[in-house]
């Protein structure tokens, strides 16, 4: 019975470091940021799923056990925060290959008229006239 | 250590290399703190493996930490480059002192 469970730890325990290697090879090899962000999220939600329950076979005691489960809850509220502020400010920034896009919803023309999240305090006040206006244009438009 | 320990830790140095390598090679900002964030999370499975192969949980608290650390490192960043970005007139920082975007780089070969 212990021989079978710690098969089953082990097995976790590899799945989730062959993830990791994926996850540099994916970095090293792919296009632009949004493609690379793809790649480099796989251990970061799976992987670290993965090991923590490989982890948690292993220990023994609830202590350590609850202190994965934490760290596996924080991997899950915590990646697609973070995924979604950084893929933003790098469509914002051009570091996206829109060429590769087959879908661009975020595409629009000139200056920003309404916040989108990741504004400074002394930010200038928004214009939802003028952005309704623009997006009307832009719908009217062929 | 035993076979499945050397394959997991080969596995995992693998992966945190290949990571250095994207840090290292950019070529943008974002590119590199994407693969910090990466490194890191290889450095908590890393320190995972290790605790339970050795059936220690005494590094099982600095997991915790390492976690949120990656969260709020990402995240400061992109507010940072965010908050440069409005002070362009441009849209994309090209004008404010942020080098070139890999879209206008790649896109020209």
């Amino acid at each position: 019975m212990t021989a079978l469970v710690d098969v089953v730890a082990v097995a976790c325990l590899l799945a989730g470091a062959l993830l990791c290697l994926t996850a540099g090879m994916g970095l090293l090899r792919f296009p632009d940021v949004l493609s690379r962000m793809h790649a480099g999220t796989k251990p970061q939600v799976l992987g670290v799923l993965l090991i923590m329950v490989g982890a948690a076979i292993r220990l023994h005691g609830w202590s350590a056990s609850w202190m994965l489960l934490l760290v596996a809850a924080f991997q899950l509220l915590t990646a697609p925060v973070s995924a979604h502020m950084v893929s933003r400010v790098a469509y914002r920034r051009r570091h996206v290959r829109r060429d590769l896009l087959l879908v661009d919803e975020l595409r629009s023309s000139g200056q920003d008229r309404l916040y989108r999240g990741d504004e400074p305090a002394d930010a200038p006040p928004e214009e939802p006239g003028a952005a309704l206006a623009e997006s009307r244009e832009r719908d009217e438009a062929p | 250590m035993t076979a499945a320990g050397v394959v997991a830790y080969a596995l995992l140095g693998g992966g945190a290399l290949l990571a250095l390598v994207r840090v290292a090679l950019g070529p943008s900002l974002l590119d590199r703190v994407v693969a910090t964030d990466t490194l890191l999370v290889i450095i908590s499975a890393g320190l995972a493996v290790h605790a339970a192969l050795t059936r220690d949980p005494t590094v099982v608290p600095v997991l915790v930490v390492v976690s949120l650390l990656a969260f709020v490192g990402s995240v400061s960043i992109a507010r940072y480059i965010g908050g440069m970005l409005l002070k362009s007139s441009a849209g994309d920082g090209s004008d404010v002192g942020l080098p070139v975007a890999a879209e206008v780089r790649e896109g020209d070969r």
